[in-house]
């Protein structure tokens, strides 16, 4: 130990920030605040239970939650109702095998987590995707980015009582899952990434018609969603001031995506460490002032402007491109051609060993995160040189963000937890995995 | 008395097309009456003048026939086959038009259970209670594959399908399913409700 | 070397056991028992300032000795640069400093990795299972918990139909049928 090191003890953050913890029973460990100028009067507060088989709770989310009048003064967050062992799944299956389960982490935007998936082996491949290749997933993310905050506020819109701009995003949101099947073959779980490469090519025809989405669908229905709700009083009067977080709790508590960019910290894995091709392209990233719902719903509103801005700088890049490889040249990870394998030996035998074996990385462990529609999404993969990962983990965004969602609870009143929720976007398959 | 019969419906489970009663074309009454599709097994009453206003059917038809165009629905929504269910309840698919548009999230209120998603086994009771909650007459739909049979989450959380913990009246494969699969559905579950016995004493 | 990982052991002195930089990850190991001081000191040394607990699991290394090795990796939000920080610790003595006192995030991700792998963190204010349910035996994520071993909460009831699903024929001649 060196001189600088201090010694154990003394933490210099109380882990009381945000509440204290008190057990109430039952297995239940709520958070508890105790209101200034309030003589504490335990008896006259009430419990109830929220969820996890409620509109506002997504289906997936517990709340215990005890109420002084209609002032939330603690709260337990239990998830779990959607652990569907992904971890111990993809332990089971090989690295090709299990990007279908990375579909149904965050199925608002398969794509993001289908490329975080296959960026991670081949980091662990050391490995570069070819440049068409690049090029494509970065402009599906994109896509995939503009349907999941599409979702999230369609929803946490509608969760609001205004019904018209969910009937407005979902519509868009179809177009552009129909657009995706195009290509990839499926709406929702589209498994559109491989190791070293992509299923399929883009055509020039998908790169027109998705312009051609933008321009007749998604920008105007933007528009119309702000001037629904912009300047609706009832609108700001139950986003505005509600569900603040303060940059440094947001900061502790490890909180991404628009959700920390809402309190004003402007990080975005896309910009800080660029991977795929979003070095190449400029764009920006929207930050918010207050930290409070509004500022998250407008982050998000950018954010989609933002994309479309990426997709169009991209659109000549992969136009000129055409023709080249979408996957890389390297036996271990990529099927050989199907004419060869009919037709040669050394090839039925790569691809027979690929498909029963899987591909195998070296022995090693890796670290690769990209920017998720809710925050960075990272993969950790550790590699004992077969074809099964031997750890798995996923850094799930909505996870992390969910464990500080009782700082923008306590509190404030009891109907604001819809907004809230809303705006965490809280997705149950990558929360809870 | 123009009773546009088209041989008796009964065999084969008949859809509300086949029986379809079209009423007011008899000499005399030139205006047609707005065509609905009566239960099978109508039969319109020719007699003393009420041929226009009064037709007679079994109370399980009638009872059947009410019931399956009122279908208020409790979506429990878990996973990822909730995006497909928003786009199915959105313009593009839109089940108002079978009279499902409605979803309840008090089971009290609610006749259709909608199983969308993964159940685990932390979920399993939850699921449990809101169907015992429900009041009969409840019908379950099973929505996806993994609400089917658990699909590819063959592990230590998923419960293998839904039907292990309460009884699934249509099944929907797919993963997810696509919407039109879902309407399929609802379609099949009317034919059903249609066919069944609906014990009102 | 980069600069990052050179401070860090410069820093830390022999309190790192070994550390690597393959594939641009920087990684040190330390002893389980300088967790939370070694934590400390990477969050508030003036040039690495790292301030934000990215993710915190485990992984069980069942044939080694120690079993269990915690894996915390660290973000700066200042310099945007990251830092892997290992420590192993056996299974008949699974336990290691918590790091709720310094980070929030640390809260969640530790029940997580106790509700996965049963180590357990030393000052976790709120140590109990958050993924699974208290009835939930054994830790699914070790090496040896079989995949398929579940403990359910409902009695299986065998599929099938309901009494009132028998379905009849609705028609003209059932209404002439005698009764």
């Amino acid at each position: 130990m060196s001189a600088g090191m201090p010694t154990e003890g003394s933490p210099t953050l109380p882990y009381t920030q945000g509440g204290e913890f008190v057990t109430v029973g039952e297995g239940l460990c709520i958070r508890r605040i105790y209101p200034e100028g309030e003589d504490s009067d335990l008896s006259a507060r009430t419990m109830i239970n929220i969820g996890p088989s409620h509109p506002a709770m997504h289906g997936t989310i517990r709340m215990v939650v005890e109420l002084d009048g209609e002032t939330i003064v603690g709260v337990d967050v239990i998830p779990g109702y959607l652990h569907r062992g992904f971890e111990k799944e993809c332990e089971h299956h090989t690295y090709h095998q299990a990007i279908p389960y990375t579909d149904r982490l965050n199925y608002c935007s398969p794509l993001i987590n289908n490329f975080g998936w296959v960026e991670t082996v081949e980091k662990l491949f050391e490995v570069e995707a070819t440049r068409r290749t690049q090029l494509i997933r970065t402009y599906m993310s994109e896509v995939s980015r503009i349907t999941d905050h599409l979702t999230c506020l369609g929803a946490a819109l509608m969760e609001l009582g205004a019904l018209t701009p969910f009937l407005y995003m979902i519509e868009v949101r179809d177009w552009l899952w129909e657009h995706i099947a195009n290509v990839s073959g499926a709406r929702l779980t589209q498994t559109y990434a491989r190791v070293g490469g992509l299923a399929r090519d883009v055509t020039d025809e998908w790169l027109d018609r998705c312009e051609h989405l933008y321009v007749e669908e998604l920008i105007p229905k933007l528009r119309d969603v702000h001037g629904l709700v912009d300047h609706n009083r009832i609108f700001i009067d139950r986003m505005r001031g509600v569900g603040v977080i303060s940059r440094e709790d947001a900061v502790s508590y490890g909180v991404t995506g628009p959700v920390l960019r809402s309190t004003g910290v402007g990080l975005d894995v896309r910009k800080y460490a660029p991977y795929s091709a979003y070095g190449d392209v400029s764009f920006e990233v929207p930050i918010g002032k207050y930290g409070d719902n509004y500022d998250r719903y407008f982050v998000r509103m950018r954010e989609m402007e933002e994309s479309i801005r990426i997709c169009r700088q991209l659109d000549p890049m992969i136009r000129a491109t055409n023709g080249e490889p979408i996957v890389v040249d390297d036996a271990r990870m990529t099927l050989p051609d199907k004419k060869e394998v009919y037709s040669n030996i050394e090839a039925l035998m790569n691809h027979f060993k690929l498909i029963m074996e899987g591909p195998r990385p070296p022995k090693g462990e890796a670290y690769h995160a990209v920017e998720g529609a809710n925050g960075e999404l990272g993969f950790y993969l550790v590699s004992d040189g077969t074809g099964l990962p031997y750890k798995a983990r996923c850094r799930p965004p909505s996870f992390v963000n969910m464990g500080a969602i009782h700082l923008m609870l306590l509190g404030s009143q009891v109907a604001d937890i819809v907004p809230v929720f809303g705006q965490i976007n809280m997705i149950g398959g990558e929360c809870d995995r | 008395m123009a009773v546009d019969e088209a041989g008796p419906p009964a065999e084969t489970g008949a859809g509300p097309e086949a029986a379809t009663v079209q009423i007011g074309q008899g000499s005399g009454s030139a205006a047609a009456l707005p065509v609905a599709p009566l239960p099978p097994g109508s039969e319109i009453l020719a007699e003393s003048g009420l041929a226009n206003t009064v037709w007679t059917s079994r109370v399980d038809a009638v009872m059947g026939w009410a019931r399956k165009f009122s279908l208020f629905q409790y979506p429990f929504v878990t996973a990822c086959c909730g995006m497909e269910f928003m786009a199915v309840s959105g313009n593009h698919y839109d089940t108002d038009r079978f009279g499902a548009a409605l979803p309840r999230f008090s089971p009290r209120q609610s006749d259709m259970l909608m199983v969308v998603g993964t159940i685990v086994h932390k979920q399993a009771p939850v699921l449990k209670t809101v169907y015992d909650q429900m009041c009969e007459p409840k019908w379950v739909v099973a929505v996806g594959a993994c609400a089917v049979s658990g699909g590819f989450y063959q592990n230590y959380t998923s419960v293998p399908g839904c039907d292990k913990v309460i009884p699934v009246d249509v099944y929907i494969p797919g993963c997810p399913p696509r919407p039109e699969t879902i309407l399929d559905a609802l379609i099949k579950l009317q034919e059903k409700i249609q066919g069944q016995r609906h014990p009102i004493f | 070397m980069s600069a990052v990982l050179s401070r860090v052991i410069s820093g830390l002195g022999e309190a790192v056991l070994s550390h690597h930089d393959r594939l641009g990850d920087d990684t040190i190991v330390i002893e389980a028992s300088h967790r939370l001081s070694a934590s400390q000191w990477l969050m508030e040394d003036s040039e690495l300032q790292f301030d934000m607990l990215m993710d915190s699991t485990a992984v069980d290394w069942i044939d080694e000795e120690p079993r269990f090795e915690i894996v915390d990796h660290f973000f700066s939000t200042r310099f945007q640069h990251r830092l892997r920080v290992k420590c192993r610790v056996d299974e008949d003595e699974a336990r290691v400093p918590s790091l709720c006192s310094l980070y929030g995030s640390a809260n969640w991700m530790e029940r997580e990795t106790y509700d996965m792998y049963g180590i357990e963190f030393d000052g976790h204010p709120d140590l109990r299972r958050i993924l699974l349910y208290p009835e939930f035996k054994g830790f699914p994520l070790r090496k040896d918990y079989d995949k398929l071993e579940a403990h359910p909460l409902f009695e299986e009831r065998y599929p099938g139909t309901r009494e009132t699903d028998e379905v009849v024929h609705p028609g003209p001649r059932d209404l002439d049928a005698p009764k």
